[in-house]
């Protein structure tokens, strides 16, 4: 039995009716949002992505639950007008504003095979929480 | 759900009454097995629905219900500007003005089968589908607002489309009070290379057969003949829609609790019709909807350009285009008294009955064609507007069969190869870039399409007029 504790920085998807949810987990909140990030690539695809190109976000909100929608919704834009997919990020919050880094390449067809195309982050099942040993978790689902 | 939470009215009417901060009733149109396949929080976004400023009548649920945003997908609900209603960008959900159209062959699938596999594969390279796909298509800033104002008949104007084809698509192809000014420079650049592509997700392009006529009168005024072959195209406003939807549902998030409408849940983001904030979310909105219709007139043309490269006699006649995701202006008579209202429509298809006026000549007898959409390799039906169905549901009925699993469910059961592989021996070719995506969309993750079809039928919203089966299906 493994009884190692699950990493810190971690994600997952969750089950929704017609669409998904993605959770992120970190030791800090920025790296929750990043994993978040991260899941949200997988929706799209299981296949590795070369950090070929870094593309910078930066997103403002009132609170962190919307600032996780504002995040996910700016990833979400620069994977439709770019026409990529990212597979690293990095975050930077200051408060009400985000700062944001993604690396990625353009989506290969074949090579990425991509299942489907996020419409945008939702409300529904938005909870960003700091957990029990202090790192945080963010989550949400995506309409698909 | 169960159906004790219910007051059972008949067979097909299910009523919540009004408790709390509801306004109205909820009112829920399926038969017992489909309200107990339902999902609980069908019943609280109803419910949740009902207690939104200016409401008329009750918040209406349509047979294929399942949990959405906000708004239950398969949600009717109509408000009243004069009594401080509301308009909610969650209740017309993020793509804007998704729709179904059907078009015509006139060939039979004797005709089909042979050249099948060929245009199976020429409608794959010819309909951009999928994450990363590109448009022949790209729009400069002029153009770019002269489609947002146009809709079809601007793709028309521009040689994507028929002029024919204007009177039956809802709208006459131009919905009007699109306001291109109120949509973003983020909405339109996400656009910008989208016009005429399929989208993913449960969106798609197929050719199928009609397989059984149900009403001979309405499916022969419809153009309906057992064994021939109609092309079906499912998508709405793309990118642009998404971008709108996303970035109205965060201001009125933030601008409800300043305008005094306490939100039960924040995906029910709203804004009084007569505000700034709820002028401009219409604007913008109408926008997106010509946008879905500019795109489906596009790839109705592209399905076209296909049909003659292998049929060059073949006449491709626009049957319908209906759209399930909006929010529109219309006239109905509540409580004896004739009232414009805001009529909003989450998954749920406008049913006009017999005699409409916005109905084409060869329709305004029988009634609108109502174009409910089946998933990969399953049926889809015909179904043709009923004059009761204004009572009931301020003209409104299903829109297709709603999920019955999550995506990730559907990937844990199912593979996608296998799917192809079984359709195809079946005689259903599927064309996509994603076997995963394949398997997210797999037929068993849907509801029985015509169990939702037979209770709104029952239920008076529309009455069954055709069967349509797959042969061909491209999928995003």
């Amino acid at each position: 039995m493994n009884d190692a504790p699950l990493p810190k920085a971690r994600w997952e998807h969750f089950p929704h009716e017609a669409d998904v949810g993605v959770r992120g987990w970190g030791a800090t909140l920025a790296e929750a949002f990043e994993q978040a990030a991260l899941a949200l690539t997988a929706v799209v695809t299981d296949a590795a992505i070369a950090p070929a190109r870094a593309v910078e976000v930066t997103c403002g909100a009132p609170d962190r639950e919307l600032l996780l929608v504002e995040w996910l919704n700016a990833i979400i834009y620069e994977m439709a007008v770019r026409r990529m997919l990212f597979g690293r990020f990095e975050v930077r919050i200051d408060g009400a504003r985000l700062d944001g880094r993604l690396w990625g390449e353009a989506v290969d067809v074949g090579r990425h095979a991509p299942a489907c195309e996020p419409k945008g982050a939702t409300y529904t099942a938005l909870k960003v929480a700091q957990v029990a040993d202090g790192a945080w978790s963010a989550a949400c689902v995506v309409d698909v | 759900m169960d159906p004790a939470r219910f007051c059972r009215i008949d067979a097909t009417t299910w009523r919540v009454e009004p408790t709390g901060a509801m306004r109205v009733p909820a009112v829920i149109y399926a038969d017992e097995p489909l309200i107990r396949a339902m999902d609980d929080k069908v019943y609280e976004q109803a419910v949740n629905v009902a207690t939104l400023p200016g409401i008329v009548g009750a918040s209406y649920v349509m047979p294929d219900a399942h949990w959405g945003y906000g708004f239950p997908i398969g949600g009717v609900a109509a408000f009243d500007a004069d009594e401080g209603g509301v308009v909610s960008a969650g209740g017309v959900g993020f793509d804007i003005s998704c729709g179904v159209r059907t078009m015509i062959t006139g060939l039979t699938l004797v005709d089909i089968r042979p050249v099948q596999r060929d245009l199976a594969d020429s409608f794959y390279r010819q309909i951009p589908a999928g994450v990363g796909s590109v448009g022949a298509i790209a729009l400069d800033a002029p153009e770019m607002d002269a489609m947002l104002r146009g809709g079809a008949r601007w793709a028309v104007e521009r040689g994507w489309g028929e002029e024919r084809d204007l009177e039956r698509i809802e709208e006459q192809g131009t919905m009007a009070g699109a306001r291109p000014e109120c949509v973003s420079h983020r909405a339109k650049e996400r656009q910008r290379r989208e016009m005429g592509t399929l989208g993913s997700g449960n969106h798609y392009l197929e050719i199928q057969v009609v397989d059984e006529i149900y009403d001979a009168a309405v499916a022969s005024a419809f153009g309906l003949v057992k064994e021939e072959a109609v092309v079906t195209i499912h998508c709405g406003s793309r990118g642009l829609g998404h971008q709108i939807g996303t970035e109205f549902l965060k201001e009125m998030v933030i601008a409800a609790g300043a305008a005094g409408i306490q939100l039960p849940d924040r995906e029910l983001a709203c804004a009084r019709i007569r505000s700034e904030i709820g002028e401009r979310y219409l604007g913008a909105m109408r926008s997106a909807i010509n946008c879905a219709l500019a795109n489906r007139e596009i790839l109705g043309h592209f399905a076209r350009r296909v049909f003659h490269h292998f049929f060059p006699r073949a006449d491709l006649r626009l049957m319908f285009d209906v759209s399930h995701n909006t929010c529109k202006v219309e006239p109905h008579v509540v409580d004896g008294r004739r009232r414009e209202l805001f009529v909003h429509r989450k998954g749920a298809t406008r049913a006009f009955g017999p005699g409409h006026p916005s109905l084409p000549d060869a329709l305004r007898e029988v009634g609108q064609p109502v174009l409910i959409g089946g998933s990969m390799g399953t049926a889809s039906f015909v179904l043709v507007g009923q004059a009761e169905s204004e009572a009931k549901a301020f003209s409104s009925a299903c829109h297709g069969a709603g999920r019955a699993m999550s995506r990730h469910a559907a990937l844990k059961q199912w593979s996608g190869r296998r799917i192809i592989d079984d359709l195809a021996a079946e005689g259903i070719l599927i064309r996509s870039p994603s076997t995963r995506g394949v398997a997210e969309e797999a037929p068993g993750a849907y509801k029985d399409v015509a169990a939702v079809v037979a209770a709104a039928d029952q239920a008076g919203l529309a009455r069954r007029v055709a069967r349509l089966r797959p042969v061909l299906c491209i999928k995003g």
